[in-house]
């Protein structure tokens, strides 16, 4: 008489409580050895004693709207703060009543700097950054269209930080493909004066080339001559952007197999279209994404010309504060600019992370 | 008929304007005589513009008083000393902060980068958030919000906040305590140095040994207790002479122990948390660099978590460290120049100062640049120097 049973599976047992679920993944992600059971509770005690008195100061205790400073002292933050300066620290003095126009620039930078992401557009990306740029020209200066002049000087917030570092690189991007040429020319007179000029503005601060344009450019120039103040910062992010830029398309560069250029000579190509036709395509599109990651940089960059007077974002944020009716809300105004900054920074940073592993996926197996 | 083909399929000289050596010399020529113009207009520009402010030109102002006060300066300093004594100043304290700053920024970013790749979860998300967070602010604003957060947020020194027993955060700066000075110090000094070479020489004569004879020497932990056991037996011989410097409130302000001013420490704090979050990513980027199967053979190979750290994993991940490390730290040195925003007088801040007082604008920023560009040099030497150790050996 055999059991019938024994020959029938088992019935599944359900898996141990201690490996599924949340405690499963407690287990194995928390607490799978002494010292990262250590580590965890080391991390939810640094959690317990940080964000809730963070939630407090933004959440709880802060105040939304107040006449003034004095009616927002208290332990949280003062958003009132914020409500009453909001305009400023994006427009700073730009006209108040035409303060749609700077909102307008920055909707077309945004919409701009989306566009370039849609990798369907970016052959027409020749096309859509001159138009756009004069379009933002038009609104900022005005003077045409029935639109009131606005001088450079009043030129202020977030749209003087997007202008700063856009332009900046529109410009500097052809400089440094000839300087990143010029450094592997044949040349020797051409090669030095590149390498001379990468290496010296890449070994100094761009602190010391904003003085440098601020306080030597109108130097430079023949007597009598000015330049504005915005156009000298401009030119000095240009030329510092350049070196750095270059870099980044000499690393393009290096990356092309000699066999092209062979190629390319023997088909009978002179210099600029063998490197206009098959050179240049090629190295920049390797580069890509190290030249969006020099593009954050330089965004993070245009903070430093609140040194020589030009009020950006972040100088807009820093002037808000010394309005004596509210005074003492430096924490508030810098989380807010910070933001600002950040929401840019991180989204392009994602973005030339996901072009990198787009990039790479021919080269993985 | 045959010869007359012959004569033209010669390659015979080219015309001059399509031979490429010519063309060479002649663009190079050019292109030289274009940046000459340039340069001679720009000095002519520059000669006549000087003349009509009525400035003279040369570096003898240096001698001059420099009639400014320093806040802070490691250096004797007076308002009564030269130009050049404060741009000493200045460049000892850009020196100095950048010297602390990549020794910590080191330390944050490895342990974050390290962090980043744990296997606990919480830990490797919070250092994920941390870098997230502060590669992607501007340091101007880091700094600003940590400057004020020292200057405005922070209490007097009655009411200092106390994270650490005998270190103490008023709007006054951070003070912590440091021994007191004693002869013993010095002799100790002279004890790590005899301790760091003579575990040098041992781990050198046990690799010798390892190699001639396979058999392997704790040359490790040997080093270790010469190192830290030197130093602590003269400690010790000299009588324990342990007497803290401690800061005590006294009045409006503390005294004793080391104050790390608010503009130093804010300077300090925001270049160490934004160049460590990129120093994390390098880290993280260095090791993972190093294919898992490395790991896998070591593991096969018997060898310990340690040894495989060690002879396996950071040998092959410091070859892709290093080169990225070296431009950070170069960047951090460059960086510290944004003291200016908070008034720490670095050197570019001193220079500044100079510039406006004297209006030698030229000479003033030539001469931070030849010293940032003299830094710059120095730092790529070393680094590259130590690159060379740890660079793979082909062929």
């Amino acid at each position: 008489m055999t059991d019938i049973a024994q020959d029938l599976p088992a019935p599944a047992e359900r898996p141990p409580v201690a490996s599924t679920g949340i405690i499963g993944w407690l287990r194995a992600n928390l607490f799978n050895s002494v010292f990262n059971s250590i580590l965890t509770l080391l991390a939810l005690y640094f959690l317990a004693m940080t964000i809730p008195p963070m939630i407090r100061w933004a959440l709880v205790d802060a105040v939304w709207s107040a006449p003034n400073g004095q009616a927002c002292r208290g332990d949280g933050a003062c958003w009132a703060f914020i409500a009453e300066k909001f305009r400023f620290i994006l427009f700073g003095v730009y006209p108040y009543a035409e303060q749609w126009r700077p909102l307008f620039v920055v909707l077309i930078f945004v919409a701009m700097i989306l566009a370039s992401c849609d990798r369907r557009l970016w052959g027409r990306l020749i096309l859509l950054w001159p138009a756009g740029l004069v379009v933002i020209g038009a609104l900022m200066w005005g003077g045409v269209f029935g639109l009131s002049y606005v001088e450079t000087g009043s030129w202020s917030g977030l749209p003087l930080t997007l202008i700063l570092a856009v332009v900046g690189m529109v410009f500097a991007f052809p400089f440094a493909i000839l300087l990143a040429l010029g450094r592997r020319s044949k040349l020797p007179a051409v090669r030095v004066a590149s390498v001379c000029y990468i290496e010296l503005v890449r070994g100094v601060p761009l602190i010391t080339v904003l003085f440098m344009a601020s306080v030597m450019l109108p130097l430079f120039l023949p007597a009598g001559l000015t330049i504005d103040k915005l156009l000298r910062a401009q030119v000095a992010f240009i030329l510092f952007a350049a070196a750095y830029l270059a870099e980044i398309v000499r690393g393009g560069l290096q990356a092309i197999p000699k066999g092209q250029i062979e190629a390319a000579d023997a088909l009978g190509l002179g210099y600029w279209r063998r490197t206009r036709l098959i050179v240049l395509p090629q190295a920049l599109a390797m580069v890509i994404p190290p030249l969006v990651n020099n593009f954050i940089g330089a965004f993070k960059n245009t903070s430093l010309v609140l040194i020589i007077g030009l009020f950006d974002l972040l100088n807009t944020a820093n002037t808000a504060l010394t309005d004596p009716n509210w005074q003492g809300f430096a924490a508030e105004a810098y989380v807010v600019a910070a933001a600002i900054y950040w929401s840019f920074c991180f989204f392009m940073s994602r973005y030339s992370q996901m072009l990198e592993r787009e990039f790479n996926r021919s080269r993985r197996r | 008929m045959a010869s007359q083909a012959a004569e033209a399929l010669r390659p015979g000289r080219p015309a001059p304007w399509r031979d490429p050596r010519v063309r060479g010399i002649v663009i190079q020529i050019v292109f030289v005589a274009v940046l000459a113009a340039v340069a001679a207009f720009l000095v002519h520009n520059t000669v006549v513009n000087l003349e009509q402010r009525g400035i003279a030109s040369g570096f003898g102002f240096l001698g001059d008083e420099a009639k400014f006060g320093i806040g802070e300066s490691l250096i004797a300093y007076s308002p009564a000393d030269s130009y050049l004594r404060a741009f000493l100043v200045g460049l000892t304290n850009t020196l100095y902060v950048s010297a602390i700053g990549i020794v910590l920024a080191t330390i944050v970013g490895t342990v974050i980068g390290l962090a980043r790749l744990s296997s606990n979860w919480l830990v490797a998300k919070l250092a994920q958030i941390y870098v997230e967070t502060f590669r992607n602010i501007p340091l101007a604003l880091q700094l600003l919000f940590w400057w004020g957060l020292l200057r405005q947020v922070a209490p007097a020194p009655r009411q200092a906040w106390q994270p650490l027993p005998d270190v103490f955060i008023s709007n006054r700066g951070v003070s912590f305590p440091v021994p007191h000075e004693d002869p013993a110090h010095f002799w100790m000094l002279l004890a790590l140095v005899a301790g760091v070479a003579a575990s040098w020489a041992v781990s050198r004569w046990a690799r010798q040994r390892q190699v001639r004879t396979g058999q392997q020497f704790p040359s490790l932990w040997l080093g270790l207790g010469l190192i830290l056991g030197l130093p602590l037996a003269v400690f010790l011989a000299a009588g324990a002479p342990l007497r803290l410097d401690v800061p005590a409130l006294q009045g409006f302000n503390f005294s004793g122990g080391i104050v790390f001013s608010p503009e130093f420490a804010a300077l300090l704090i925001g270049l160490v948390i934004y160049t460590g979050s990129f120093i994390a990513e390098i880290v993280r980027a260095g090791i993972l660099a190093v294919s898992w199967g490395q790991s896998e053979a070591a593991m096969a190979l018997g060898l310990t978590a340690w040894q495989r750290m060690r002879l396996i994993v950071l040998p092959q991940a410091l070859r892709v460290i290093v080169p990225p490390m070296t431009s950070e730290y170069l960047s951090l040195t460059k960086n510290s120049s944004l003291a200016v925003i908070i008034g720490y007088p670095d050197l570019v801040s001193i220079a500044n100062t100079t510039i406006n007082q004297t209006g030698h604008a030229v000479e003033g920023i030539t001469m931070i640049m030849a010293v940032y560009l003299v830094i710059s040099l120095v730092i790529s030497l070393i680094m590259n120097l130590y690159n060379r150790a740890v660079a793979l050996v082909e062929r």
